[in-house]
């Protein structure tokens, strides 16, 4: 089975700045890939670059079986596209909208009537199709979006930071969108600066920064990156984390503070021994904990050793 | 794809059509405005300078003109809302015809001023105002309006793609009425200080005007001015066209 993904070497330039430096990429048919990465760091460049929006300076890129360059038209028939701002005609309604790109995927004028209201309806926006758009919420409008990104059923759905902007019921719908197109076969890449996300939907998720992939795997992989498990400790008093840091049988070189949260955590070997020294230590110093936990390391956690320190870059 | 080049041309001009019927207000609106400025130069500021005979005779063919020069700015603001919008990332994502989406504008943005052309000679034959040229010259001086127009329409795209924020639109959108202005169509150039009467003969406008009142039959028309009338929008559309299409062509860039 061919991957539905496939870039090699892909470079852009916007002036001095490379916006994608010599980025490989592979997704495999049927999966959710999220790409995680920081601001700037090259994401939308690489969506609008599979999406036939944008060429790249070099590098080859494949999406469906077909050159994104050579063959853009072809490509064009077997994706959807959901960009980072809706990309909708605010001035007509909901079903004008759907009828419009119907009619542009040459569905013919009947057909295209037909699935505007399956799509509508299929997406909780039967009752207000009629409307103009701009009178939309925003959760609805992306929900009209995605259902655009939808008429023809693509083989590849592309989906750039869809839920920036949503409230958490907005976030929850589309991600249950998602989900529901994984299941009829869809191969879905999913931007995102939400590590939540990306841990949610996304079978593997690659990290770029500055233009490269600096990491690649299924969430699990990733945080096994970082090493095992981490201790939680919160304090009562924010002002006793500086002591705290220095006192605990801890690697302070590697200990992160969070002083909004009264909160330091750090990377464990041995999880009992780290537990009970910790809580001794506390204990024996007179300093109140609110709360000592052991946990998993978050997706948050490897995306900032991964972007934002150059010696774990390397390591990677 | 190129087959589909007709069809999706339609579409995108029934979307134009559809934003109208959504928003009857303001189309009577953007109608209503060149008929106002027509009222007020008529009635209001009466006269115009170095006209002799028949006001109305001069203004009207003017009038006419300057509808077509502002249109301009009405091609301008949509493509940049279009831009800005991320709509047409949409259209380029999909497997439209390459050519669909300034197809539809230009046909769209033709049809608004035919109806405005329609509208404006109504309440000028309510003002008293007759075409004494006859069918023909009554139809070539509309073609002569619509070849202003579509030139005009290209530049409108042009800058569109080039400035492509609601920011330039608003300059454009006064810079017009100057580069307007600086034409015969509310009066005569030999009226104006040497210099000025020199620019305004030349702005391509001036010509329109002239020519149309030539074939209207009326006051201020003088014979000659049909061929600059033809060759300066097709000079402008040789050079506008090609760059606008050239421009989307490199939003890929």
């Amino acid at each position: 089975m061919t991957d539905a993904i496939v870039a090699e070497g892909l470079r852009k330039r916007y002036g001095d700045k490379a916006a994608l430096d010599g980025l490989d990429l592979r997704v495999a048919r049927g999966t959710v890939h999220g790409v995680l990465g920081p601001n700037g760091a090259g994401k939308t460049t690489l969506v609008r670059i599979l999406s036939t929006l944008l060429r790249p300076d070099a590098g080859r890129v494949e999406v469906a079986g077909h050159d994104a360059v050579a063959e853009a038209q072809a490509v064009r028939f077997r994706i959807g596209l959901l960009g980072q701002h809706a990309a909708l005609d605010e001035g007509l309604s909901g079903r004008q909208n759907l009828d419009m790109f119907g009619r542009l995927y040459h569905l013919g004028a009947r057909h295209a009537r037909v699935r505007a209201d399956e799509l509508l309806e299929r997406f909780g926006l039967a009752d207000t199709g009629r409307k103009a758009v701009k009178l939309y919420s925003g959760g609805m409008r992306r929900r009209l979006d995605l259902a655009a990104s939808l008429i023809t059923e693509p083989e590849v759905l592309f989906l750039d930071e869809p839920t920036t902007g949503l409230d958490p019921r907005g976030r929850t719908e589309v991600w249950a969108a998602v989900r529901s197109l994984v299941g009829g076969g869809t191969t879905v890449l999913l931007t995102t600066q939400y590590l939540e996300e990306a841990d949610q939907l996304a079978d593997r998720v690659s990290v770029v920064d500055l233009g490269r992939i600096v990491a690649d795997g299924t969430p699990d992989q990733l945080k096994a990156v970082i090493g095992g498990d981490r201790i939680d400790v919160v304090l009562r008093d924010a002002g006793q984390l500086g002591a705290a840091v220095a006192l605990l049988p801890l690697p302070a070189s590697e200990v992160s503070v969070d002083t909004d949260r009264r909160l330091l955590s750090a990377p464990v070997t041995d999880r009992m021994a780290a537990l009970s020294g910790v809580v001794r230590a506390l204990e024996e110093a007179g300093i109140e904990a609110e709360d000592v936990a052991l946990r998993r390391p978050t997706l948050d956690e490897v995306f900032l050793h991964l972007t934002g320190d150059d010696r774990v870059k390397e390591a990677v | 794809m190129s087959t589909y080049v007709l069809t999706d041309s339609w579409t995108m001009t029934r979307r134009e059509l559809a934003h109208w019927a959504r928003q009857p207000v303001q189309v009577v609106v953007q109608l209503a405005f060149p008929v106002m400025l027509l009222l007020m130069f008529g009635y209001l500021v009466g006269g115009g300078r170095g006209v002799e005979g028949d006001y109305v005779d001069y203004l009207v063919p003017g009038m006419l003109a300057l509808t077509m020069a502002f249109g301009l700015e009405g091609t301008m603001l949509a493509v940049t809302q279009d831009l800005n919008k991320g709509v047409i990332d949409r259209f380029r994502s999909m497997p439209m015809a390459n050519g669909a989406v300034l197809v539809g504008r230009s046909v769209a943005d033709m049809l608004e001023s035919a109806v405005s052309l329609l509208v404006m000679t109504g309440v000028a034959l309510a003002l008293g105002w007759r075409a004494h040229g006859g069918a023909g010259g009554f139809l070539g001086a509309l073609g002569l309006l619509l070849l202003f127009r579509f030139a005009m329409l290209w530049i409108g795209i042009h800058l569109a793609m080039v400035a492509g924020k609601p920011e330039v639109v608003q300059a454009v959108q006064i810079l017009v009425w100057p580069v307007g202005f600086l034409s015969n169509a509310f009066a005569t150039p030999h009226s104006m200080p040497g210099w000025l009467g020199t620019v305004i003969e030349w702005n391509p406008m001036s010509h329109t005007a002239t020519a149309v009142r030539d074939l209207f039959g009326g006051q201020g028309g003088e014979p000659g001015h049909v061929w600059p009338a033809v060759l300066w929008p097709l000079a402008l559309l040789a050079v506008f066209l090609p760059l606008a299409v050239r421009r989307f062509g490199a939003l890929n860039k």
